[in-house]
């Protein structure tokens, strides 16, 4: 069991690089859009801490929280974020789409579920699991249903951490959705968790049994994590009340860990992160431009 | 052997020789077999890789991409051409950007097969030939069955060594025309262009030069060989086809070799006119540096497909529509 102290300092990098992003979009540094974890960190350190070698990770949009707790490296998503070279996908992907080792990330919500399914397939038996993250908002796609049919039918090793965010982008979810978002799951025969937490050790403890099912061969299962993000949806396009936030944010998943540990090791952990943080983003800023001359390269694309 | 048996004699074979080959579809176990049989015995040969799946066209292609991107070869049969529409952001938005956008440290070989077309009388919306809203996709190689040669051997290249996602579109009408191999016509004389997705020439033999070129692909060659033969034997004009595989990426080098010397280009699709794949060839071949060209584009009529026959007969080109089209152009110029 990992100690507390372990999951502070791993939500607390997400959340600086996140904030990070948000403070430094203004001043041009970027280029295109961003889609900010702060306030649902919990979600990815809970579930990802379970990973093993050969496990697959599924992400959405909102895919810089996941990478970090994947184990993917700071420096390279901001180099991604920055359009370098040295980034993930050496710019061509940007911030919603990253791919590093068995880690995918699509901005095509709800279309990233087939792809999760057919690799679940590809899995089945290996002991591997797929651990899709979807939001809300993906609940309104079509393809996610055809796909948790087909995750049910064969049994195939997939969890799906569903995050309700309560919002797809400005709208809220009593606006989007009929029904329940366990029904959703519950539809195909799929065992399905829910939580309102932003306990990461809860988040944790309930994770680990489920994909213990999905490795030994159970099928798939639902986690859904009743959750909130502080930030707005993209960069600045936030229309929710205020009060609401501040009402959310006295939930905060880093506080709440903060809270049960020594401050001193809380101070520690601060600083040890703020500098992986600079460093990261320092670097990428030194890093060479995206190459214009590799734009053809790794073909299929046509003459 | 017809095209439908060289498929799926080829699946057989794909399926023995590599056991990452997995095929999916819907209907497609025995006894049924798929909807066009192309699937017939492949299920009982290899039940554990053969998958028969719902209803989900958008979900089975996302299947086979997540598939082709753990290392399997799947194959992924959609019923009816007309319904690759609902999983076209599988197709576009995943399966052929995904080697790109995730900077060369993945591939997709994922083979999507389908029957395109109209003349069965199916009506507007099992019958269009909607391949040209594929055409042109970064990543995604689309390749039009015909008769011409070896279509068992595309399927195999396909399937078997491709690495990046490919759209197999084999007109309806193609299952029961019987393959005509090179050398096999006594009336035609037909050479093979590259290696891959191959390009074929075609003369009637002994013939004087033609004056003019049709290039098309898939069923609409079948109907272009018999348009051939009567310009030829009826009204004295002579013509060479240029039948294509490859549609996406477009190589039409094989072509711009004939317009040299004809200076005239029919196109010839199934499809609707505008904004087709007559369109593009024309735009590259009035761009190769030739020369004045003289052009025309026969394709279907810019409505649905109808299901009456008659008003099938009238929407879809035809043979005579060929023929018409090569007899004014050889006036011109």
């Amino acid at each position: 069991m990992p100690t507390l102290d372990h999951f502070y300092r791993a939500m607390l990098r997400i959340r600086l690089f996140e904030e990070r992003v948000l403070d430094w979009f203004p001043k041009g540094i970027f280029y295109g859009t961003t889609h900010t974890y702060i306030g649902q960190e919990a979600d990815a350190i809970g579930v990802l801490e379970h990973l093993v070698p050969g496990d697959i990770v599924v992400s959405n949009h909102r895919c810089h929280g996941h990478f970090l707790a994947y184990g993917g490296s700071m420096h390279a998503l901001a180099a991604e974020l920055m359009g370098r070279q040295t980034g993930v996908c050496a710019g061509r992907g940007g911030s919603q789409h990253i791919q590093w080792r068995d880690f995918y990330a699509n901005g095509i919500l709800g279309g990233t579920v087939p792809l999760a399914a057919g690799m679940a397939l590809a899995e089945r038996g290996s002991g591997h699991a797929v651990m899709a993250f979807i939001g809300d908002g993906a609940l309104g796609e079509g393809a996610v249903y055809e796909s948790l049919n087909m995750c049910a039918l064969w049994s195939l090793p997939m969890l799906v951490v569903l995050e309700n965010n309560r919002y797809a982008q400005s709208t809220p979810i009593e606006r989007n959705l009929a029904g329940t978002v366990q029904g959703r799951f519950e539809a195909f025969g799929i065992p399905v968790v829910q939580i309102d937490t932003t306990d990461v050790v809860q988040i944790h403890d309930v994770a680990g049994p489920l994909l213990d099912q999905v490795r030994k061969g159970g099928g798939p299962r639902a986690l859904i994590i009743d959750t909130y993000r502080f930030g707005p949806h993209s960069k600045g396009d936030d229309t929710r009340d205020p009060a609401e936030i501040a009402r959310f944010r006295e939930k905060d998943p880093l506080a709440l860990a903060a809270s049960q540990l020594p401050t001193d090791i809380v101070s520690s952990i601060d600083e040890e992160a703020a500098a992986e943080v600079e460093a990261a983003f320092g670097q990428a800023q030194a890093d060479p431009p995206a190459d214009p001359g590799k734009l053809m390269a790794a073909v299929g694309m046509g003459p | 052997m017809n095209v439908l048996r060289a498929i799926n004699s080829a699946l057989h074979d794909c399926l023995e020789q590599n056991e990452d080959v997995y095929f999916l579809g819907e209907d497609v176990l025995d006894p049924y077999g798929g909807a066009f049989k192309v699937a017939q015995g492949l299920s009982t040969a290899f039940p554990e890789r053969v998958i028969t799946t719902p209803v989900s066209e958008a979900g089975i292609v996302g299947v086979g991409t997540g598939m082709a991107l753990r290392g399997l070869r799947p194959v992924v049969e959609i019923m009816f051409g007309d319904f690759l529409l609902l999983a076209a952001d599988q197709l576009v938005n995943h399966a052929a950007k995904l080697r790109w956008m995730a900077n060369d440290q993945v591939r997709v070989p994922l083979v999507v097969r389908t029957p395109m077309g109209g003349r069965r009388g199916y009506g507007p919306t099992h019958s269009q030939s909607l391949e040209k809203h594929l055409l042109g996709a970064p990543g995604l190689t689309v390749v039009a069955l015909s008769s011409l040669d070896d279509p068992g051997g595309i399927v195999k290249r396909a399937v078997l060594e491709d690495q990046d996602p490919v759209l197999l579109v084999e007109h309806k009408l193609l299952y029961a025309q019987d393959v005509l191999t090179p050398g096999g016509d006594h009336d035609l004389a037909v050479d093979r262009w590259g290696t891959g997705y191959p390009a074929y020439r075609m003369r009637v033999r002994g013939a004087p030069a033609p004056n003019l070129t049709i290039a098309t692909y898939g069923y609409m060659a079948d109907l272009a060989r018999q348009a051939l033969l009567a310009l030829a034997y009826e009204h004295e004009v002579f013509a060479e086809l240029v039948v294509f595989t490859q549609l996406s990426p477009v190589d039409l080098a094989p072509l711009f070799e004939s317009l040299k010397a004809t200076k005239r280009l029919i196109t010839a699709e199934e499809g609707t006119l505008s904004l087709g794949w007559g369109a593009e060839v024309a735009a590259r071949s009035l761009e190769s540096g030739i020369g004045e060209l003289h052009l025309r584009r026969v394709a279907a009529r810019e409505i649905p497909v109808p299901a009456a026959g008659a008003l099938e007969t009238a929407m879809l080109p035809q043979v005579d529509d060929l023929v018409s089209a090569a007899i004014e152009l050889s006036r011109r110029g």
